[in-house]
């Protein structure tokens, strides 16, 4: 191996650690929000890698027919949640949220898509659908199940992994696509050719873990989610709703998926069941840095793009075992150091 | 005499097929001080998680004259507030975000104000502010539980045990403050372990004992009736 192979390597798996990185954010998010092991993570990268690939040639994407049913269902749920009590301003929330968001979004990808606007927007349309759908989710799959362990919301988190993965053959096919980069021009540093592709994947990344210190720190809501994340019993007895947490949670996770499914599609072919691949290393990231950290879930992800990227060149047929196993020396740190939970 | 801001009658709580609390009434006056006492394992704590929605119960529990909100946070929004007996804080976060949080119902401007009051009440969380809730001291924290729970403007204040494991002189602080709150036109439903202190600050008291209740009566008959507090919590009156 020389130098240049080397730079190549590192890269390459910087860009694809980036991407690791976000999808690690958004699992240690909605688990420690939710409690919610959320292996679907990945499908929302598919769909909306897969989303931009059609809009790119013109067409609408099967995700804003499935949004709008996603919606309708969700609406079914509420309205069996408020057979008991029935009273018209909740039917109208449940009304404006199930129906016309989706519905509204449906019209306006149905009349730009089309019109092939700037890739820019078509980036911008494709997180549109599918970041809604992290709200859905959580209404149908688990809100019902608020309560329950966390071994009961990692099997519902595997039903809606098989679902949405099924979903997405149905309605993108076996095939794999690709979009069209937001740029194809590259420019040279030092030994490295460096596209801007990959220099809007760093940009992205960075501006997203920004955006969600930002939240976090900053925002009554943000603060609300940390609430519960450090005590569930405390922050219901402020009157923070456990329903307004995890669908915020999911909302952002489904919105984080879809950018980072955006920024690969132009770098890789996408599968219907790429995603799953690709949340997997996300949470190979999360857990090295420990399910709750989030600098270190960052620098977990990284490396987890290095190794990849070394392993591929070195031993590709192994590299998927390699990453795979960074976990176990992690598993056995962790057992170790880290004592029982308690709260307070 | 007015109208009961509060009304629990005949509730029972079971945790599996054990039942804690044997069909217990109470009823609270706006604006006063009730405290139930008794010792250890009573289910005082539990009647405070039932009347809050913590813990399902059968029976019913009037607050206002209604039926009281079905979840916890509908209860927070219509003025109850639960100071539990473990605190319950965000520990990994500062004084600030945990007052700021206790607000989470109001808007802005409301949550300013009554920041302004809380910090005005315990100017020793102000000093604190930046500091995270887990590092504080007994006294501290459990001024922070009740400066966040005040956030809420409740009108009907539960406090578990806000005495339990701290210096006799932190209790006397508490229990001045609490008294104080009273004069803002807060109920207080206050359980307590220490029921000479409780009964000093309490208009109406109220004595479990596994699950139902003994006694009741005004807290000064109670404080003077020398066999209860010789039989039943072991102090001399």
């Amino acid at each position: 191996m020389d130098a240049t192979i080397a730079t190549f390597l590192i890269q390459d798996g910087v860009t694809n650690g980036a991407i690791y990185a976000l999808l690690g954010l958004a699992l240690v998010l909605v688990f420690a929000v939710t409690r919610i092991i959320f292996i679907p993570q990945g499908e929302f990268v598919t769909y909306g890698a897969l989303s931009l690939a059609v809009l790119d040639g013109g067409r609408v994407p099967a995700t804003t027919s499935m949004l709008v049913c996603f919606g309708i269902a969700a609406l079914l749920f509420d309205l069996w949640g408020m057979r008991r009590s029935f009273s018209a301003p909740p039917l109208l929330r449940a009304l404006g949220i199930n129906i016309l968001l989706p519905v509204a979004i449906y019209a306006v990808v149905t009349v730009l898509a089309p019109l092939q606007p700037a890739p820019i927007l078509r980036a911008a349309m494709a997180v549109l659908i599918i970041a809604p759908m992290g709200y859905y989710i959580y209404r149908i799959a688990y809100r019902p199940l608020a309560d329950a362990t966390v071994l009961v919301l990692l099997i519902a988190s595997l039903g809606v992994h098989l679902a949405m993965m099924g979903l997405g053959l149905i309605f993108f096919g076996p095939e794999g696509l690709r979009a069209e980069p937001l740029s194809s021009e590259s420019f040279t540093l030092g030994p490295a050719l460096v596209s801007y592709q990959s220099v809007g994947i760093y940009i992205t990344t960075i501006l997203i873990i920004i955006g969600l210190y930002f939240f976090f720190e900053r925002t009554l809501i943000g603060k609300a989610l940390r609430a519960t994340a450090v005590n569930r019993l405390g922050a219901r007895l402020v009157g923070v709703r456990t329903q307004l947490t995890g669908s915020t949670a999911l909302i952002m996770a489904a919105a984080i998926g879809a950018v980072s499914g955006v920024l690969i599609a132009p770098i890789t072919t996408i599968y219907y069941d790429t995603g799953f691949m690709i949340g997997l290393k996300g949470f190979v990231a999360a857990i090295l840095g420990g399910l709750g950290n989030f600098p270190l879930t960052a620098v977990g992800a990284i490396a987890v793009g290095i190794v990849e990227a070394f392993a591929s060149f070195w031993a590709s047929d192994y590299k998927e075992i390699i990453v795979f196993s960074l976990i176990i020396p992690v598993l056995v740190w962790l057992s170790f150091s880290v004592g029982s939970h308690e709260e307070e | 005499m007015t109208k009961p801001l509060l009304e629990v009658s005949d509730i029972h709580v079971s945790y599996g097929r054990a039942e804690v609390l044997h069909g217990i009434s109470l009823e609270m006056q706006p604006g006063s001080i009730v405290t139930v006492i008794g010792a250890n394992g009573a289910g005082k704590s539990t009647l405070l998680n039932a009347i809050m929605g913590i813990v399902p119960s059968k029976g019913t529990i009037l607050y206002d004259g209604a039926p009281v909100p079905r979840s916890v946070e509908e209860r927070v929004a219509a003025g109850l507030c639960l100071v539990p007996e473990k605190r319950e804080l965000f520990s990994t976060m500062s004084v600030e975000d945990n007052i700021e949080l206790g607000g989470f119902l109001r808007n802005a401007a409301d949550r300013d104000r009554t920041r302004a009051d809380v910090y005005e009440r315990f100017p020793r969380l102000k000093e604190r502010r930046k500091q995270l809730a887990g590092t504080l001291s007994g006294g501290e924290r459990q001024m922070l539980a009740l400066a966040r729970a005040l956030m809420a403007r409740p009108r009907l204040l539960l406090l578990d045990e806000p005495s339990l494991g701290l210096a006799p002189k932190i209790v006397i602080d508490i229990l001045n403050i609490v008294s104080e709150l009273r004069k803002t036109g807060v109920s207080i439903l206050l359980v307590e372990q220490n029921a000479r202190a409780a009964l000093e600050i309490a208009d109406h008291g109220y004595l479990v004992e596994l699950g139902e209740v003994k006694l009741s009566g005004a807290a000064s008959d109670l404080a003077s009736n020398p066999a209860l507090m010789e039989s039943y919590l072991g102090t001399h009156a």
